[in-house]
């Protein structure tokens, strides 16, 4: 790994601070044969290097929409990104050409996806596919990528990586697949990675290795990190910082510790409060009420406010923005927004 | 053990046999002994060659008592959906046997196995794939009654739908809609309503909520428990979300490659486990309690699950425990109380040196391999 020579583009570092990607107010909508759904309706979210961001919603929340807009790999048609900006390293990579597009995709910007069976080509080994990445951005010789290949392999801890290189990936465990595609991700250094519900199909015991291995590589390159899951626990277990996401909104941003100590929206409590407890045994769990919104018909004002215990007629009608939250005595509450307009009553009462 | 034996010991299965006798709360309903499932390898397209066998469950023994959730948990390919498809006699047992109020279910034919059929109900894991999309709700959960017409005589059908979905929270007007024009929540009290049309005793919930949104689950769940107090149920609820089996469960199962490891009481499994997988599963549970990040002692296991085709000898965890020896690759550990705890320690537990785990000492012994805290400088 250290032999990877970084070709193309400077790598200047950053001041501290500057966010590595910034998604400004992002909007995404899909054209259906129903109608038009409102996917992300003004998303913006920022991370810096070796931070990790993550993005907590149901299916249908947007988050993983707004991440294949980041990647540029969204399905257009029927998506369409009708407004908003992604800069990285303050360039937007939206109006970026499509070739200059594609020397950040992969190299600077990498992505490890849910499903990693259907990720990798199953007819190719998975040596060949990890020296791909070298052969077409390094212009390496075949030898030298399979070379790489087994080093990457042993880089994710892959044992007998040497015997394993010419494998198909078919022939490795689930476990071993997402290691792969981990592997395939930071191949070419990123400064940021994707992880669009990394472990959701993985048993406990390997999710703890896989989580382990990304949180460790991520804190050796310093890298930074947006995770993108549905699982409260994962979250809790290696998240410096959360956006909540409902109905292709933003509704809460917090520092992972206040989020879970102080929720500022009825939905992130809501969430919250579903997961058993130990003292609720033989009661009925905290449910939120009804459903997810149908994105082709997102409630007027609040899309929250059908489910919310506290909703009324100013929800109805005026949509919340996200807006800065502060403590019990006006002090300021850093990195924390919420888009409830009753906010203080889900943060102090 | 046979709380039912006037049945039992019955030669001929009477033609009657509708099971209608009633078991008392905290007594045995359905027992399993030693249960196995071995699904056959071959080899050649002609003659085929038995070369082996993927040992799905490989003797299990555990009972459901009336009117009690058994959890039952573990990892994919433990054998839990297996275990859950032979105590439905979807799939014929290799060897042991379940006996459903004492009789013997695998040897029942025509009669008698419908009527134990109709008293062990299923819910299934994917809303989505478990319900016919080109039959309304109406026909889908209507249609046990066509198989046992004795519970709802043709004209009451209509109104025992309706009042099924009622009961599942689900407007009885809906009963001509298809599948495709509800949400993944709503098609599970759908497959559960199907599950509770014939009035059964038993229910066995495969991975019921593990396809639904996080905020609906919830709503799931306190359905099943309502339901079970309601209909006096008993749940086999099969999940591999721990925190979740504990919530509902009264008694929780742990499954490890086609054996049971650990069986006990919530608390017993939760807070006093004792074999050394039970404890790696709690501990690889993500909490959702930043605070816990970082006094949490986690054991990371080394390496995947062994194939069920080929299993280690002796104990099945030894090739991924830290606490193996010698002895656990010869000699299989027995599935009971060791007798040198005592106290909650002292449960069902397939482990040569069941012990309880003192925090701080599992983390750290070699194999196991680093605690949670890795890359988090």
């Amino acid at each position: 790994m250290d032999a990877v020579e970084v070709v193309g583009g400077g790598r200047a570092s950053l001041a501290p601070g500057t966010p590595l990607l910034e998604v400004e107010d992002l909007h995404v909508e899909f054209h259906t044969r129903d109608g038009v759904a409102k996917a992300v309706n003004g998303v913006s979210y920022a991370v810096s290097a070796g931070e990790t961001l993550a993005v907590l919603g149901e299916s249908g929340s947007g988050k993983s929409v707004t991440a294949q807009a980041i990647m540029g790999i969204l399905d257009m048609p029927p998506g369409r990104i009708t407004a908003g900006r992604v800069l990285f390293r303050g360039e937007d990579l939206l109006t970026m050409s499509a070739n200059a597009r594609r020397a950040v995709r992969g190299r600077r910007i990498a992505m490890i996806f849910q499903d990693a069976l259907s990720a990798l080509n199953p007819v190719l080994s998975v040596g060949y596919q990890l020296g791909e990445m070298f052969r077409v951005h390094h212009g390496v010789t075949r030898k030298e990528a399979r070379e790489k290949a087994v080093e990457l392999m042993e880089r994710v801890r892959i044992p007998a990586a040497r015997q394993r290189v010419g494998d198909f990936p078919h022939q490795f465990s689930g476990g071993m697949r997402q290691r792969i595609m981990i592997a395939m991700a930071l191949s070419l250094e990123p400064d940021l990675i994707i992880a669009d519900e990394p472990t959701t199909a993985l048993d406990v015991t390997v999710q703890a290795q896989v989580m382990d291995l990304l949180a460790e590589l991520q804190a050796e390159f310093n890298m930074g990190l947006i995770l993108i899951t549905h699982d409260l626990g994962v979250v809790a277990d290696v998240a410096d910082k959360i956006a909540v996401m409902y109905a292709g909104r933003i509704v809460e941003t917090a520092p992972v510790h206040e989020l879970y100590a102080r929720p500022a929206h009825p939905y992130t409590r809501g969430l919250l409060d579903s997961i058993p407890r130990l003292d609720q045994k033989g009661q009925d769990l905290h449910a939120i009420k009804g459903l997810p919104p149908n994105l082709l018909r997102i409630p007027e004002g609040c899309a929250f406010n059908p489910r919310c215990e506290r909703a009324r007629d100013r929800c109805l009608a005026e949509l919340p923005s996200l807006v800065p939250v502060v403590g019990e005595h006006g002090e300021e509450l850093v990195g924390r927004r919420s888009a409830c307009h009753y906010w203080h009553e889900t943060l102090h009462g | 053990m046979t709380a039912n034996g006037a049945s039992a010991l019955g030669a001929a299965v009477p033609e009657e046999a509708a099971f209608t006798q009633e078991v008392p709360r905290g007594e045995p309903i359905l027992e399993v002994r030693d249960l196995i499932k071995h699904f056959p390898l071959t080899q050649g397209v002609l003659f085929k060659k038995r070369v082996g066998a993927v040992k799905a469950v490989d003797g299990v023994s555990f009972d459901l008592m009336q009117g009690e959730t058994l959890g039952i948990v573990g990892e994919s390919g433990c054998g839990k959906s297996t275990l859950a498809k032979v105590l439905m006699n979807l799939e014929p047992a290799t060897g042991g046997s379940v006996r459903y109020k004492g009789e013997e279910i695998s040897r029942l034919s025509g009669a008698a196995l419908k009527a134990v059929r109709r008293n062990i109900q299923m819910v299934f894991q994917d809303p989505y794939t478990s319900l016919n999309p080109r039959m309304t709700v109406g026909d889908i959960i209507g249609e046990p009654y066509e198989i046992h017409p004795e519970v709802a005589p043709k004209g009451d059908r209509r109104k025992a739908v309706q009042d099924l979905l009622d009961v599942v929270g689900l407007n009885p007007e809906y009963i001509n809609r298809y599948p495709h024009q509800f949400s993944g929540g709503q098609r599970q009290r759908i497959g559960i309503a199907r599950g509770l049309a014939l009035k059964p005793e038993i229910i066995i919930c495969d991975e019921p909520v593990s396809a639904l949104d996080v905020s609906v689950q919830a709503q799931v769940i306190n359905l099943l428990e309502q339901l079970q107090g309601e209909f006096n149920l008993s749940y086999m609820f099969i999940a591999h979300d721990l925190s979740i089996v504990r919530h509902i469960s009264d008694r929780v199962g742990v499954m490890y490659l086609g054996k049971m490891v650990e069986v006990g009481s919530d608390a017993e499994i939760y807070d006093h486990a004792t074999h050394p997988y039970t404890q790696a599963l709690l501990s690889a549970v993500p909490v959702p309690d930043p605070a816990a990040r970082e006094s949490r002692d986690r054991i990371v296991l080394t390496g995947d699950v062994p194939s069920p085709a080929n299993p280690p000898s002796g104990c099945r965890f030894r090739t991924r425990c830290w606490k193996a020896q010698q002895r656990c690759e010869v000699e299989v550990p027995l599935l009971a109380a060791p007798s040198w705890l005592d106290g909650a320690a002292s449960h069902d537990s397939a482990c040569h040196f069941a012990a309880e785990r003192e925090i701080g000492q599992a983390g750290q012994s070699g194999q196991a391999g680093e605690s949670g805290q890795g890359g988090t400088e």
